[in-house]
């Protein structure tokens, strides 16, 4: 499509902007990592590295990004098993009842999560006997299938049956289809909705906070924790900056992965 | 207002600590922890068993390092005794008795306007004074309060008690405030710049003032209001809602807010105002000449704590004149164990914060649970529960 | 192997037996778990609680709904949440449909990772540190804002609704951008060329053509915007200074008056099913 100047000039405004509305908060999170006020006020006062020293000192911190790590990744798993077999029902056969179903696959995404949060609380604690490590699991994988699904789901409506059907001619069983067709074909949807769940996973604090136990601090629940905290802020924007920093790399490649199909 | 509404009679309480006290003694007969007292209290000894116990406390009352590294009795109880202890601080009372509900927790520091829907709710176990030698210090005008003792039976040891104090920013607020009026008044030259205490439980402090300015209401206690002086202390608080910048309930948010400058006076805890201090003088805190509402604090054990020998020792631990000169000192309240007064690294603390006198505390009005039955013994009119307050403290927070 | 031959046989031919097989699953899991506790939340929503130690008493009763649709506070809290949350959409696709547009359109095709990663990174900055990054910047007097503004004689306007409509948009601008790029990718360039043949300036293919075929990606963002900003409570409790929205009504609540929280909770979700069903026909929900 053949722009005028003034619409070029007009996105690349948009654009500019768009990314300095982005990228300026994060920026003032970095520099204030190495803030040596710590009440943040602006214009900061004096510099030092002595909160990066004490972050990575906190056993507190490290706690809590191992168990959001952990939390992540189970989650996630679940979250990719039910995702694709659910995403493989939705996208490929027509019976009574899809839109039905599939509309409920998108409801812990379309409904606040502090309507998920308390619904989850209350069954967990008047029915599963109280909140543990597993209802924090149990509640983010209930939220991080919607994310796979839709991927998946997305994947397997561009790619066709053709493929498969031509396997299944050639006379390989529905399982050894799977095997060699189908599943290399939705892999990378598989990535992209997996690196999206882990991410929504680790930074979820809504409904980690009616679903965690009394001892089990999640990232985020220990950044809530301490955000206000004067001798800990600090290290709170310490992690911040470590986070952003850490997800360029996954982020890119997540991106190169969906664009392959081209 | 509501269909069918809902009668809390003296009596259905009665009736629940009636039931409370039979479960107990039902409960007593099988469970396996040896407890065969009357009231369902453990009967020990205190063993030790080694534990871990989730302590639920109001902020600066169980010090672990890691608000400051130099401030922590907490670590050396766990040296002492082998118990491991997971502190989780709170914001109001109303989130300690959901926390207490949701379970989880063994052991909880609860004001006066907790404990009694605790013990009623069946979430707590009576205490054996018996088991915590240092129980015997404390100031005998702290022991056996209607608060945490029912028909006779303990429910927990005191931990201190204090009032909510008029904190103001030293640089911004001159002369220094003697009244609420700072934070009540329309024309408050801190318009914009004030806060307030995010619980229903401040509609007390409306009452308070209301004490001085409108004695004709005739409130003489600020936790027992009939309609008409609900609707006016109701009253005041609209009017003060412009003047409020945020209102508080998390105390490290309001340190930061009072640092940033967003807040310059309001109601706050003089743990508050001593953080603010730490480095140099910012704030000042003072107890103004109309009174002020306060608190008298109880540790209690769970129900369903595992670690009971673990939730004897703390109990002892906190209320041991050293640990309790240290708490109440770093809180800034009065002690409750007398031989703390001697502990103090300040030897006037406890003059100042009138730990041995009853006069300074004939104004200080305790959080309590405010209950359809008149607080102040009236029995011509019924008085609004808590539960009405709460609901009108949503829909004035939110209209 | 007989058996197995006789298994893979029977689902060869039974449609409904493989969809059953896929299906149990994630239906137990969402349909039972989840549905289910939802449903389990708003039963309580009939029932009492005792006034005295708030607990849930399981008797019948009608109070709670009276009491949120005949208090004014619940009807004003509940239109500036929808407000708050509709002005927060408009202005996530005011910024996301130009930008999205640039990277899909304008940009050079290596260069789109690369935009589209630098779009998606703050994702993974904590929700919390970006709000508290907005309430360090938005701060009266002290704050980062205030600094940039001043010397035009403007202030920041502290902490209230407009810095949760800021903080909100600024929260979910990437997941707005995301399905609008998705669907701009998607157009093929041939009607695009198609509009410009016949004459139609950049203006009017974008307005004519290229807006209405990415609509049901717009409307899928929205869904995002709508629904978080819908319940949010914490960036209301963080910039929102005594402003109030329907998240925090819910969580004031949940704790000594599930029932009361439940009916209140109920308003978000009428609201998003009414919007979900309205917008099914445009298709956006394959979009997400």
């Amino acid at each position: 499509m053949n722009l005028s100047r003034t619409a070029k000039i007009v996105l690349w405004g948009f654009m500019g902007f768009g990314l300095s509305f982005i990228y300026v908060p994060l920026m003032l999170v970095v520099i204030n990592s190495f803030n040596k006020n710590k009440s943040f006020n602006w214009p900061p006062t004096g510099f030092t590295t002595m909160w990066w020293t004490k972050a990575a000192a906190n056993s507190g911190v490290k706690d809590a990004i191992v168990l959001s790590l952990l939390t992540a990744t189970l989650a996630t798993i679940i979250a990719l098993i039910l995702g694709s077999l659910a995403a493989a029902a939705i996208a490929r056969y027509n019976f009574f009842g899809r839109d039905v179903i599939s509309l409920m696959f998108v409801l812990p995404i379309a409904l606040p999560g502090i309507v998920t949060g308390i619904a989850l609380n209350n069954v967990f604690t008047n029915f599963f006997g109280g909140l543990t490590f597993f209802t924090i699991i149990i509640g983010h994988a209930t939220f991080c299938v919607v994310v796979v699904f839709n991927n998946v789901a997305a994947r397997y409506r561009r790619m066709g049956s053709s493929f498969e059907e031509a396997s299944m001619d050639l006379g390989a069983s529905r399982l050894t289809t799977f095997r060699l067709v189908t599943f290399p074909m939705i892999r990378n949807a598989l990535v992209a909705g997996g690196l999206l769940s882990f991410g929504l996973s680790f930074d979820e604090i809504i409904v980690t906070t009616f679903t965690a136990g009394a001892g089990q601090t999640t990232l985020p629940i220990w950044i809530f924790q301490n955000l206000f905290r004067p001798n800990q802020a600090p290290i709170v924007n310490v992690v911040a900056a470590a986070l952003i920093i850490v997800s360029i790399v996954p982020i890119y490649l997540s991106q190169r992965l969906t664009q392959e199909r081209k | 207002m509501r269909r069918g509404g809902i009668r809390v009679k003296i009596s259905r309480v009665k009736k629940s600590a009636i039931a409370i006290a039979a479960g107990a003694l039902l409960l007593s007969g099988c469970s396996s922890s040896g407890d065969d007292s009357a009231s369902g209290a453990y009967a020990g000894p205190v063993g030790d068993t080694p534990g871990t116990i989730n302590v639920l406390a109001w902020p600066g009352y169980a010090e672990d390092g890691s608000t400051d590294p130099a401030v922590d009795w907490v670590t050396p109880f766990e040296k002492a005794t082998g118990c491991e202890v997971n502190v989780k601080t709170y914001g109001t009372s109303d989130e300690a008795v959901q926390l207490m509900q949701s379970g989880g927790y063994d052991v909880v520091s609860a004001s006066g306007d907790a404990s009694l829907r605790l013990i009623f709710g069946g979430d707590l176990q009576p205490v054996n004074l018996d088991l915590i030698p240092n129980y015997a210090d404390v100031f005998d005008n702290l022991k056996d309060r209607p608060w945490n003792t029912i028909d006779g039976v303990n429910y927990g040891v005191p931990h201190g008690r204090g009032a909510n104090v008029l904190q103001y920013t030293l640089s911004k607020v001159k002369p220094a405030p003697d009244s609420w009026s700072v934070v009540w008044e329309a024309n408050s030259p801190l318009k914009g710049k004030i806060t307030a205490y995010d619980s229903a439980i401040y509609i007390a402090d409306a009452a308070v003032y209301l004490m001085s300015t409108k004695p004709e209401l005739g409130i003489t206690d600020p936790y027992a209001l009939d309609s008409k002086q609900f609707e006016a202390a109701m009253a005041l608080l609209k009017q003060q809602k412009p003047l409020v910048a945020e209102y508080w309930a998390d105390y490290t948010k309001y340190v930061a807010a009072v640092q940033a400058g967003s807040i310059v006076a309001g109601t706050s805890w003089q743990v508050i105002a001593n953080v603010l201090n730490g480095e140099k003088a910012t704030v000042g805190a003072v107890k103004p000449k109309e009174g002020a509402t306060g608190w008298s604090d109880t540790w209690m054990i769970s129900k369903n704590t595992e670690s009971i020998d673990c939730a004897y020792k703390w109990l002892d631990w906190i209320i041991s004149p050293a640990t309790n000169a240290q708490a109440a000192e770093y809180f800034g309240e009065a002690p409750a164990n007398a031989k703390a007064c001697a502990l103090t690294a300040s030897k006037t603390h406890c003059e100042s914060y009138h730990a041995e006198e009853t006069d300074y505390w004939s104004n200080v009005y305790y959080w309590k649970t405010p209950t359809e039955a008149c607080l102040d013994g009236r029995t011509d009119v019924k008085c609004v529960p808590y539960a009405e307050w709460v609901k009108a403290w949503s829909s004035f927070r939110n209209s | 192997m007989s058996t197995m031959q006789s298994v893979h046989r029977y689902f060869h031919a039974h449609v409904r037996a493989r969809i059953a097989v896929l299906l149990s699953a994630p239906i137990a899991w969402l349909g039972v778990l989840y549905i289910g506790s939802l449903a389990a939340l708003f039963i309580t929503s009939i029932w009492k609680i005792d006034t005295f130690t708030s607990k849930v008493v399981r008797e019948f009763t009608l109070s709670n709904f009276i009491d949120v649709l005949t208090d004014k506070a619940y009807f004003n809290v509940t239109v500036r949440t929808v407000g708050v949350a509709v002005a927060v959409t408009i202005i996530c696709a005011a910024l996301a449909i130009p930008m999205a547009f640039f990277i899909a359109r304008v940009a050079k095709p290596q260069s789109r990772p690369v935009l589209i990663a630098l779009v998606i990174t703050p994702l993974w900055a904590s929700y919390l540190v970006k709000i508290y990054a907005w309430r360090t910047m938005m701060a009266p007097d002290s704050g980062f804002l205030n600094w940039l503004i001043s010397p035009l004689g403007l202030s920041s306007p502290g902490f209230g609704m407009v810095a949760v409509i800021i903080g909100l948009s600024y929260l979910w601008l990437p997941y707005m951008v995301l399905p609008i790029y998705a669907g701009m990718e998607k157009l093929p360039d041939s009607i695009i060329d198609a509009s410009a043949d016949l004459g139609a300036k950049p203006g009017r293919t974008f307005l004519k053509v290229i807006l209405p075929m990415t609509w049901p990606a717009i409307i899928a963002g929205s869904l995002f915007t709508f629904s978080l900003s819908l319940g949010d409570y914490i960036t209301v409790q963080i910039l929102g200074g005594t402003f109030q929205m329907l998240g925090n009504v819910v969580y004031q609540n949940f704790a000594l008056n599930l029932p009361f929280a439940a009916a209140v909770a109920l308003i978000p979700v009428i609201v998003m099913i009414i919007y979900l069903a309205s917008v099914r026909k445009t298709g956006a929900l394959d979009n997400l």
